[in-house]
């Protein structure tokens, strides 16, 4: 048992007060979450202190608030955890030291609130979930039996199936805030769920789409806000980015010319080792000799358009040696090392895979060292080497 | 929002001052929003009538959200749903009606397919095919699953219907319900509402209601029940004079999280995990040495309860569940959100130590009686799901069955009172019900702080006292002490007061509300186990350790009486299992 102090963001809307601020004493195990510190607040002191809440075991998706700044769920935030966190920040602002702060709780964020932790969800993430077409569209008549699909490409969707729609990365999500009408990190991550499902006849359609709306994939500005906010590890920003990957696969033209940027870049890594800058704005827009002969009407304006940005450089002193400048100048790395950039390249081709929690696990990121995977690659780079020689 | 309201042609001013002019009306009306009242409100759609669906928080915020391990159907070749449903036969200890159990397995393999080409992800083999893994008191693999998040991903699926539908099925989103309204003849014709949101009351007239509202797991502390789970359908169903039915049995799920209730799903042992007690023990080889951790749940429990009971426990009265022996890449792809529990809420790491559990409240067997259409005794009033009892269960229910339970009995209760209200022409509520709801509402907010107890002290005691008394091991004394509490506590109730006093939100009145239907359900508890002199399934008494067919092979029903419950008895059916002992 512990002492804690919860520092809680209230409004009642029928007092004809605005926001205010209001502290509880609590007392229970630091292994107990926020959110039976706020119960406990609820149960003892005062009744009307207002919370969506009922599993208490991060399955239901209610008690999306943020806690010290951070938006996540109540029932899944440890409040002795929350306590060190509280400590941290204050001890960031006054050179260190200082215990027992207060935990900061308030209502999720891009959200109107209705009354102390509750918000409406209805037009902030709810509308946008629909606005997604969000159920399957299938082929045709049903098959007498189930669909037969890769085993992979179900555990592939079932990390966004895992999101249980608490709202918490629309909370953290920034683009949202500038443009309140993104479609958003829930909503997206729910159509990849449709895109990404082999039984669904429209998935090009939803990725014309979703691509096409000026509020869409391409509104994400991958700030990872939604994946360390996300509670269930569904890490929307993620299946954003497979959406974008697979409309660039379909052709489908991306405003800000992300997708051939993409690729220019790791071609040019792939050939010299590191980054050749005077190549990429023209690779990027006008690809290879025909990009170079004939280029698109895109090409020449996105070039133009970049100019201003070449001369900016160059006046400031960014761009100065020849390499910067002319594109071809830029040097290869030196002895055998381009040969083992290639052999990662070969590797990551032979031993392509989308991280996804359910094959992965949550801390398993990281292949430790005596992994065969890194074995194979000294091989391959080995072998490479010798090819060569 | 009431403007948006579909209105009752047939409503005049003789509704009574409130109930005028202004009462919306469905030819069906699902209260909940689960996986049981998703599935009946689609179903009755299906149909061609009007629905609506009722909820108390949005819908997909249920319970049936908990359900871990996935849904059982004899789909593989060489599996019959003969073999299902004589494994829950069995798993009932003889207490499930067989008629009803026949129905629910010989229509799963078909529920599940349906489930399939609605979206559900479920697991697939290395052919592609629908992927099975091994449960509980089952004789074949027969459970189909989503890693872990089963209810969860069918709940989703089924939402999407829902939002699909929007036409056909109307949503109300956060609507709590008080009280069913009753006509003349004593049929029920729709129910009393509070708008979540705002406050205001509101009447809905139906030809048809299906409670499909959970169960009652908050009556007990701990448990695996989320804070929803407050009876609410049972007992509303219970005061209109419905029968309930089993209500002794409530299930005790083998691996729960001491203290915080947090449940371990089946399918960790499904998996392969081993419980071991504080010696390192494989005590299972003592009580079930064929079945071993996957023998029925009852079973499972009694032997924890026993090895902790006996000192063979961990210090913390736990034992251990150790799930290590499962090969990791295996955990990460079917056990992820165990992962996240043992982390998240014990601080252990599952894939490297064992984690320390122990049987918790968890199932609701019994409930509102009906029959395999989901009828109850009341005339338009239907049940479905963990809210009725119809009975497949029994003594026992075995894991994976919920789920399909609340799929089955949810659609034929949806398309029975579709048809039943394209048969009749309606009616009215036989007036004054709103008028009551609200003054009831009235007086409870008029309570002043200090008239008498907290609402949540006397929740507090009313779980402490069934978790101790209304448990795996039951006796006389343990369950008339604590009926003499659940009737004090009823009566402090009674003056208990509340905080809030607004309208919006107004989350501590519906506490009190639901600490009424909570105290019901676990009054008819107490008396139907106190009746049950016999150990069956989950009810072991051990005052009368036997099971005792010749006494007691037949349903307790509970129906309002003017002091207490009234009892009565019914048959089981039993159409080709003949009862015989049960050893796993």
């Amino acid at each position: 048992m512990a002492e804690y102090t919860l520092k809680v963001r209230r409004y009642q809307p029928e007092s004809g007060q605005g926001p205010f601020w209001e502290e509880f004493k609590v007392d229970l195990d630091p292994t107990l979450s926020v959110l039976d510190g706020i119960l406990q607040a609820k149960d003892r002191d005062d009744g009307s202190l207002s919370v969506r809440c009922s599993c208490k075991a991060a399955i239901c998706g209610s008690c999306g608030m943020k806690i010290n700044g951070q938006s996540g769920l109540g029932c899944k935030t440890q409040i002795g955890e929350a306590q060190e966190l509280a400590d941290k920040k204050a001890s960031v602002g006054n050179g260190g030291g200082t215990k027992d702060n207060a935990i900061v709780v308030e209502p999720m964020g891009n959200m109107p609130v209705i009354k102390d932790l509750i918000t409406d969800m209805e037009s902030t993430h709810w509308e946008k979930i629909r606005r997604v077409t969000p159920w399957l569209l299938p082929y045709g008549e049903a098959p007498e039996r189930e669909y037969v699909v890769e085993p992979e490409s179900m555990i592939d969707i079932t990390q966004s199936m895992a999101c249980i729609q608490c709202g918490a990365c629309v909370s953290s999500c920034l683009s949202m805030e500038a443009d309140p009408d993104f479609i958003g990190p829930a909503a997206l991550a729910k159509a990849y769920r449709f895109v990404g499902d082999p039984r669904d006849a429209e998935s090009k359609e939803r990725l014309h789409d979703l691509a096409e709306d000026p509020h869409g994939i391409y509104d994400c500005t991958h700030c990872f806000s939604c994946v360390d906010a996300c509670p269930k590890g569904v890490a929307p920003m993620d299946q954003i980015m497979r959406l974008r990957r697979k409309a660039g696969e379909e052709g489908i033209d991306d405003p800000h010319n992300g997708h051939n940027h993409e690729i220019a870049f790791t071609k040019i890594i792939e050939k010299k080792g590191t980054l050749d800058e005077a190549l990429l704005q023209q690779e990027s827009y006008a690809p290879g000799i025909k990009g170079k002969l004939v280029p698109s009407k895109g090409a020449i304006e996105g070039l133009g358009k970049s100019l201003p940005t070449v001369l900016r450089a160059i006046k400031t002193g960014k761009a100065r040696s020849l390499s910067k400048l002319i594109p071809g100048v830029h040097p290869k790395l030196p002895g055998g090392a381009q040969d083992e950039v290639k052999a990662i390249y070969k590797h990551a081709e032979e031993h392509r895979e989308e991280f996804n929690i359910y094959i992965h696990g949550e801390d398993d990121v990281e292949p430790e060292p005596d992994e065969p995977a890194d074995a194979a690659l000294t091989d391959e780079a080995k072998a490479a080497t010798e090819e060569k020689a | 929002m009431s403007d948006a309201l579909p209105r009752n042609p047939t409503a005049g001013s003789d509704f009574g001052s409130i109930e005028s002019a202004l009462v919306p009306t469905h030819d069906v009306l699902v209260i909940g929003a689960g996986l049981a009242g998703q599935r009946a409100a689609l179903a009755a759609a299906e149909q061609g009538v009007s629905v609506g669906i009722l909820s108390k928080v949005h819908p997909v915020r249920s319970h049936s959200n908990a359900a871990q391990g996935g849904i059982n159907a004899a789909l593989n070749p060489g599996d019959s749903w003969e073999s299902h449903a004589f494994d829950t036969v069995k798993g009932s200890d003889y207490l499930g009606d067989q008629d009803a159990i026949s129905i629910m397995c010989e229509e799963a393999p078909e529920e599940i397919l349906h489930l399939e080409h609605l979206g559900v992800t479920f697991h697939r083999n290395e052919e592609g095919k629908l992927g099975t893994r091994a449960f509980g008191g089952a004789s074949a693999a027969r459970t189909y699953y989503v890693a872990d998040i089963t209810g969860q991903a069918i709940m989703h699926v089924l939402y999407e219907q829902l939002m699909k539908y929007s036409d056909d099925v109307t949503r109300y989103e956060e609507w709590f319900c008080t009280a069913l309204a009753m006509d003349e003849q004593g049929e029920c014709c729709g129910v009393v509402t509070r708008n979540v949101a705002d406050g205001s009351m509101q009447l809905f007239t139906a030809k048809a209601v299906i409670l499909a509202c959970g169960g009652n797991g908050q009556a007990w502390k701990p448990t695996t029940n989320a804070l929803i789970c407050t009876g609410d359908g049972i007992a509303m169903a219970y005061r209109v004079g419905a029968k309930l039915m089993d209500m002794e049995m409530i299930q005790y799920h083998p691996t729960t999280l001491a203290g915080k209730g947090f449940l371990i799903t089946e399918g960790a042992r499904g998996e392969g995990a081993h419980l071991l007690n504080a010696k390192g023990e494989r005590f299972m080889e003592r009580y079930a040495p064929n079945k071993m951790e996957l023998a029925s749940r009852d079973v499972v429990s009694r032997a924890e309860q026993t090895e902790i009971d006996e000192g063979r426990g961990f210090p913390d009265g736990t034992v251990a569940l150790d799930i290590t022996v499962v090969p990791k890449k295996r955990i990460h792809e079917a056990l992820r959100e165990i992962v996240l529990v043992g982390r998240d809420f014990a601080g252990v790491d599952i894939t490297k130590e064992p984690i320390h559990i122990k049987p918790g409240n968890h199932y609701t067997m019994g409930g509102v009686k009906t029959d395999v259409d989901g009828r109850t005794e009341v005339p338009g009033l239907y049940a479905a799901g963990e809210t009725a009892c119809v009975s497949v269960h029994g003594g026992n229910r075995l894991g994976a069955n919920s789920l399909l339970d609340t799929l089955i009995f949810g659609r034929r209760s949806g398309v029975d009172a579709a048809a039943r209200a394209k048969r009749i022409e309606g009616s009215r509520p036989s007036g004054g019900t709103l008028e009551v709801e609200q003054a009831t509402i009235d007086a409870i907010s008029a309570r002043e702080k200090g008239s008498g107890r907290r609402v949540s002290e006397i929740k507090f005691d009313l779980g402490t006292v069934m978790d101790k008394q209304v448990a795996v091991f039951r006796d006389e004394a343990g369950i008339q002490g604590a009926l003499e509490k659940v009737r004090r506590l009823k009566e402090e109730a009674e003056s208990a007061y509340i905080d809030d006093k607004g309208s919006v939100f107004n989350q501590d009145l519906l506490g009190a509300i639901e600490l009424g239907y909570m105290l019901d359900n676990a009054e008819c508890t107490c008396i139907a186990a106190l009746e049950r002199k016999e150990s069956r399934g989950a009810q072991y008494r051990t005052d009368f350790p036997e099971r005792n067919d010749e006494e007691w092979l037949k349903h307790i029903d509970l129906q309002q009486g003017d002091e207490e419950p009234e009892i009565s008895y019914s048959e089981v059916t039993i159409t080709q299992w003949e009862p015989e002992e049960r050893k796993y």
